[in-house]
């Protein structure tokens, strides 16, 4: 008879999900019975469980390698940094819609308790070492992701934008569904580390189609071309803060996700897939750069903008080197700072409830709110790659990696249509300080100003002190190999 | 081993007769019973074959549930079925062609056939071999244990979706009267009769 404790998988890896999945069941159960009057409570819960979550994710022992039920769930030091990103996204979410969600009058409880139980989902496809945990991680993100954008029920852009994001994702989800049984099929197995030990550098057709099934899902759940259609008017019909969310948390875990199947499943057919993930990266990068010059609603800006940068950080993952694993990491974490900053900005622009959200609504905006302006035309300088901003070593690290692993045309490709790309961010930079100016919105909301500050931070100031984080990225790349 | 086999032609014959009359049947209603009879039959086969868990989820999921809702679908929807069939002559030839192509298919494949004896030997790897365990408890055995992590997962893949489901389509409707039991309750002789001397021949206001 075996004991109850021999039974008992090693949870120990699993504590920040085991908080968030028994505290957001709490919360729900705070939200039914107090009912809209719980809202305030609610949200305050779920931002301590994100940073309660955060903490203990940071103080797990670097450079340890857990697997643990039955081998599906993993914890590594690539899984630690990716997890602290998405707990940061998920938690700028929530401070983000604070006061958007007031003054549109959906303000209610379930907006924190969905981003949680979309977190969880995140950091499952993070952690997932087997392709049954992957799909379901996704799903259960997806999901969650899919009803936020429909969150503001009553305006009919927001539905139109959460319909169009289910049918399409459903679809994507079943792309990943029929690559995944195909590779179970040809290898025999789920298990990350049984389809490496399986599988040899002349594979067969069967995988080749797998690999590509499986890399259409993630293009897609990662919004990359040719897979990004859904992008744009998701983007723009969500409530800002959700966009905001849609553009942050769920990137990196997609990002993340992609980099866990492509290097710890499939590292010895590196072959097939590279140039998959190539053609991918330099049509997102094109794509971004020439369609977003021109818009005009900076949500849909910041859409493309998105597009573009997940080229970028795929031309590490391309490299398929420890490096450009490291490059993948530190774009996603330069990437998260200036995407929050900017969205902390796009939610000030209001005046007495009326939220503006075209470009030409920023004009002038250095002349009423200075501090505002330079901030924004910080991130826009950095998302545009000029140094010493942090986009510049962003994009430097992922280059240099490309370089190295021989991508020579890939790297210049990449520097060609970043210039194109300057354009229309620095066009942004060029309303808000030569333009005449309009009047001036209302002070800018305190969920929005810790943000804004935090990631403004990282942005400006990340040559002084690189090390932190190139060392994070440098160890979660060295997990991986 | 004959009663078996009577119980075999019993539900086989059920399951093919209630089947076809699903189909033939003219009241949608009495297609829906149809259907659940016949999903009573394949549990039924189930059973025979010695897979005790398949009959009771057929029996749980699909007769309590799945039949269920189609009855209430098929009651509350004022389906007209008559119109529905109008084309049945017109659509025959194409309809019973396809048919015909996936009849030879699968006879096809069922004909050419042939069946690992390892895997007939062996259905569940975890199971130790021997080891008298009903199909329930082999399957609750690698359930709760080795997918434990899976099933707790879908548990929380079901809960977004029910919360998304209040989230998007519960309204809060503006004049609806509610039971309240505790004010009711509360009532008091004081608060809810009032005692009026009525006049002569003048009446009170209401």
């Amino acid at each position: 008879m075996p004991t109850v404790h021999s039974v008992l998988p090693t949870l120990a890896p699993l504590i920040p999900e085991i908080i968030l999945s028994v505290g957001v069941m709490v919360l729900i159960l705070y939200g039914a019975f107090r009912g809209e009057r719980s809202t305030e409570g609610v949200n305050v819960g779920a931002l301590i469980l994100l940073v309660l979550a955060f903490f203990v994710v940071i103080g797990q022992a670097p450079g340890t390698k857990v697997t643990t039920l039955s081998g599906a769930f993993i914890q590594d030091g690539f899984a630690k940094v990716m997890k602290a990103l998405v707990l940061l996204g998920s938690a700028a979410a929530i401070l983000l819609s604070r006061d958007y969600f007031q003054r549109a009058r959906i303000d209610r409880f379930e907006y924190p308790i969905l981003i949680v139980l979309c977190t969880i989902g995140m950091m499952v496809m993070v952690s997932a070492n087997d392709l049954i945990a992957l799909y379901l991680g996704l799903e259960l993100q997806s999901l969650a992701a899919y009803v936020i954008a429909s969150f503001h029920r009553d305006d009919l852009k927001s539905t139109e934008a959460g319909l169009k994001y289910f049918v399409l994702g459903a679809l994507s989800s079943g792309m990943l569904l029929y690559g995944a049984s195909l590779i179970y099929g040809f290898t025999g197995t789920v298990s990350f580390p049984g389809i490496v030990s399986v599988l040899n550098e002349n594979a067969g057709f069967g995988i080749v189609l797998g690999i590509v099934f499986v890399a259409a899902a993630m293009a897609f759940k990662m919004s990359a071309v040719p897979f990004h259609m859904w992008t744009p008017d998701v983007y723009e019909g969500s409530p800002t803060p959700v966009t905001a969310f849609f553009a942050s948390a769920p990137k990196m875990a997609a990002v993340a996700m992609t980099v866990r199947v492509f290097i710890g499943a499939l590292p010895d057919v590196t072959a097939i897939w590279q140039q998959i993930i190539v053609f991918i990266a330099i049509a997102s990068m094109a794509l971004g750069s020439f369609a977003a010059i021109g818009q005009r609603n900076i949500k849909r800006l910041m859409a493309y903008s998105s597009i573009g940068n997940i080229g970028y950080a795929l031309i590490g993952l391309a490299a398929g080197s420890e490096e450009g694993i490291r490059g993948v990491v530190i774009y996603m974490i330069i990437y998260l700072a200036m995407t929050l900053g900017a969205f902390a900005i796009i939610l000030s622009m209001r005046r007495r409830d009326e939220m503006f959200e075209s470009i030409e609504d920023l004009s002038g905006l250095s002349r009423t709110h200075p501090w505002m302006a330079f901030c924004l035309a910080m991130m826009m300088f950095s998302l545009a790659g000029i140094p010493p901003l942090a986009g510049f070593f962003a994009k430097f690290y992922v280059f240099a990696a490309a370089i190295k692993a021989g991508l020579v045309v890939l790297a210049v490709i990449g520097v060609v249509t970043s210039v194109v790309g300057a354009y229309y961010y620095l066009r942004v930079v060029r309303i808000m300080y030569f333009d005449e100016p309009k009047a001036p919105y209302e002070a800018m909301p305190a969920g929005s100003l810790i943000v804004l500050t935090l990631s403004s931070i990282v942005v400006i100031l990340f040559w002084l002190l690189p090390s932190p984080l190139v060392g994070a990225a440098g160890a979660a790349a060295k997990s991986l190999f | 081993m004959t009663a078996a086999a009577a119980f075999f032609y019993l539900f086989a014959g059920v399951a093919i007769a209630s089947g076809f009359m699903v189909i033939a049947s003219r009241n949608p209603v009495t297609s829906v019973l149809f259907l659940i009879l016949a999903f009573v039959n394949a549990a039924g086969l189930f059973v025979l074959m010695g897979a005790e868990f398949l009959a009771m989820i057929l029996i749980v999921v699909y007769v309590g549930a799945v039949a269920v809702l189609f009855l209430f679908v098929v009651m509350m929807l004022d389906v007209d079925f008559a119109e529905l069939r109008n084309g049945f002559q017109r659509y025959l030839p194409v309809g019973g062609l396809i048919g015909v192509v996936f009849l030879i298919e699968i006879l096809l494949v069922v004909g050419s056939w042939t069946i690992d004896p390892g895997l007939v030997q062996a259905p569940l790897g975890n199971v130790a071999a021997g080891e008298n365990m009903t199909n329930t408890a082999a399957l609750g055995r690698v359930l709760y244990t080795e997918y434990v992590y899976f099933f707790q997962l879908a548990g929380l893949i079901l809960l977004v979706a029910m919360i998304g489901a209040i989230v998007l389509t519960l309204r809060d409707r503006p004049g609806v009267k509610r039971q309240n039991i505790a004010v009711q309750n509360a009532r008091t002789q004081a608060t809810a009769v009032e005692t009026i001397k009525v006049p002569s021949r003048q009446g009170v206001e209401v």
